[in-house]
């Protein structure tokens, strides 16, 4: 149950990503607290599948227990919020993946100490879409879905 | 001038926290319209939530994410007066870190 977030902690010599280079010169990150590497794969990936794949995961029963709260139709496809809520026990993470998205994942939310598994946040969204939740709870892969229309789409100019 | 407004308030023993970052969350798909050419990518890939020398709730993100991004996650075992520090980095070296009292 308890989130081995050490799993995901390690300095590689490699982390060659600027970004996290400039905040843990700039003391932002300290070693203990640079988390693993921005999944690039599964965050390029084209496809649902590729995603999913890229993210390690495999499955996806569908659950009740995982509740998404997002609008039936979007006004605005450049800013849908989109909350993920879950009632299960041992939640690790949780990411959001909208499947007709040129790249489908959008965001990833990971569990510390003490992480309760509930996130919100703003999404594009570039047409009428299931909006995916993917959760990993115990070891195991979960999903919900929710389809939200689009009326203007939100992805590019 | 931070970029970030946070607010972290306790409740039931849980702390709900908010974090609005000004960003442009660019995808890099988007072209310059006067100029054909295309916009780089520009968006913030990770925010770590910090409390009691731990990370609480971690999220990576791409561009998909909207610009001016809200953050809103949840953790157990905080209480009032207690700081919180959400920090986030972007695909550019960018970085910016703020730190609330939990109300």
């Amino acid at each position: 149950m308890q989130t081995d977030i050490k799993r995901r902690v390690f300095l590689k010599g490699s982390v060659a990503s600027g970004a996290v280079a400039a905040a843990v010169g700039a003391g932002l990150l300290t070693p203990q607290m640079v988390l693993a590497e921005w999944n690039k794969a599964a965050f390029e990936s084209k496809t649902v599948e590729d995603a999913v794949k890229n993210l390690g995961l495999e499955g996806g029963e569908e659950s009740a227990d995982i509740n998404i709260k997002a609008p039936d139709i979007a006004e605005n496809g450049a800013v849908v919020p989109v909350t993920v809520d879950v009632s299960m026990d041992g939640v690790e993470n949780i990411a959001f993946i909208v499947k007709e998205n040129p790249s489908p994942l959008v965001a990833t939310f990971s569990m510390g100490e003490g992480g309760v598994p509930f996130a919100r946040t703003n999404i594009k969204m570039g047409k009428t879409s299931d909006v995916i939740a993917m959760v990993t709870a115990g070891g195991k892969t979960y999903m919900a879905k929710k389809e939200v229309k689009v009326t203007i789409g939100g992805c590019g100019g | 001038m931070s970029s970030m407004k946070v607010k972290a308030k306790e409740k039931d023993g849980i702390v709900e926290v908010k974090a609005l970052i000004k960003h442009p969350m660019e995808t890099g798909q988007r072209k310059d319209k006067k100029t054909g050419k295309p916009i780089p990518a520009h968006f913030v890939q990770q925010v770590i939530v910090e409390h009691g020398g731990k990370t609480r709730v971690s999220a990576d993100w791409s561009g998909g994410v909207s610009k001016n991004p809200l953050l809103f996650v949840k953790f157990k075992g905080g209480a009032k007066g207690e700081m919180v520090k959400v920090s986030w980095t972007d695909n550019q070296g960018g970085s910016d870190s703020a730190e609330e009292a939990i109300s």
